[in-house]
């Protein structure tokens, strides 16, 4: 007969992710101060200043982005030739 | 690796369009179910947002924390393919391409989808790609190269008709269409929000009224489950939540879609209530 008050319970707690999830997205998406299609930019320009001082490929370079809460983190990594070859 | 020759055998890759016409039908969350369900059966998928400025499949899929570049991106040439596809936590053989947020549909053009798709061939055994809404520049470029479509129907009038509508394009509006000789788009329907409740006190349309109005094969029944509106809060596709009757109706729609006869089932998730199980079928 209580069995009855979890299960609302478990719904409840899914509804609270997805309103986390939403508030931490829309925050990123309303605040967009950097600008909507900056990161193809950055990209452009870290390649650029990298390229000055050593050869990489085009193709040699990956982004990942993590926002959170808190904090956001972006990560990239470059993969470029042994010093040998450069 | 040439996209004419595409003839062989049926590990070739397939594109899969996910298209209803009317919205709110179930599109996103069938197009990363059944995603999920085929990487779940160990093919390499990849989920495709075409809904350009709305992005949605990114919360469906619970990665919307990690989109950098997007489809938008690759087809303007500021990103690459690998940079923009974002490999799920949970299965390695799924990616996700999620769509601009920014954009407008004017930012699709037929050739750069098309060359997204020919190279997205060569690495996946499957491509699906989540339609939006409608059937403008987006929703048609969704189907566009479509080998086979998921017509997502709720058994309800206008949802219906707009699946006729849509159907009508699908066999006119594609380049299977337009290429003489090249087999037709398979398309099959499938059917979810199905309430047998409902349907039993005669509210609601049979399964058989609306495959004898649409005249095309049956994907799959969906339940009206609980389980759906879970999976979307947490982010997690419905085939990899919790099992549910949802989820067993999903499975079994992947199992056909990769070929295989299975039996038409439907569960329900909805327990008899209280008042249900005192009064049986009369309350």
């Amino acid at each position: 007969m209580f069995g009855f008050k979890l299960r609302p319970r478990k719904n409840a707690r899914s509804a609270q992710t997805a309103k986390d999830r939403l508030q931490i997205l829309l925050a990123h998406e309303r605040s967009a101060g950097s600008g909507p299609d900056c990161l193809p930019e950055l990209q452009r320009d870290i390649l650029e200043v990298i390229r000055r001082h050593m050869k990489i490929d085009k193709d040699a370079v990956e982004i990942k982005m993590d926002r959170g809460d808190e904090w956001s983190s972006l990560e990239i990594n470059i993969e470029f030739p042994s010093q040998g070859r450069a | 690796m040439t996209t004419e020759l595409k003839q062989e055998a049926p590990e070739n890759s397939k594109i899969i369009v996910v298209t209803s016409g009317k919205g709110g039908v179930g599109k996103t969350t069938s197009a990363a179910a059944i995603s999920a369900g085929l990487a779940q059966r160990g093919y390499k998928t990849v989920v495709i947002d075409f809904d350009v400025g709305l992005r949605n499949l990114d919360m469906i899929m619970g990665c919307e924390r990690r989109v950098v570049f997007d489809f938008i991106n690759v087809i303007q040439g500021d990103a690459r393919l690998k940079q923009a596809l974002i490999k799920d936590k949970r299965l390695e053989n799924l990616s996700i391409l999620p769509t601009s947020q920014t954009r407008d549909k004017d930012a699709l053009t037929k050739e750069g989808v098309e060359k997204v798709l020919n190279e997205l061939r060569e690495e996946f055994d499957y491509i699906v790609c989540d339609s939006p809404a409608g059937i403008e520049r987006g929703a048609q470029l969704a189907m566009y190269f479509a080998d086979e479509a998921v017509v997502v129907t709720n058994p309800e009038v206008s949802s219906v008709r707009d699946s006729d509508r849509v159907l009508g394009l699908l066999s006119s509006k594609t380049a299977r269409a337009e290429r003489v000789g090249a087999e037709p788009i398979k398309a099959q329907v499938l059917l979810t929000r199905y309430d047998a409740q409902r349907i039993a006190k005669g509210e609601m349309m049979t399964v058989e009224d609306v495959l004898e109005i649409l005249a095309v094969p049956l994907l799959g029944i969906v339940p009206e489950s609980t389980a759906v509106l879970r999976a979307s809060n947490e982010g997690v596709p419905v085939t990899l939540d919790e099992p549910s009757a949802a989820s067993a109706a999903y499975m079994d729609a992947v199992g056909r879609l990769t070929g295989e006869q299975i039996e038409m089932r439907l569960e329900s998730d909805r327990r008899p209530g209280l008042f249900g199980r005192l009064f049986g079928r009369t309350a």
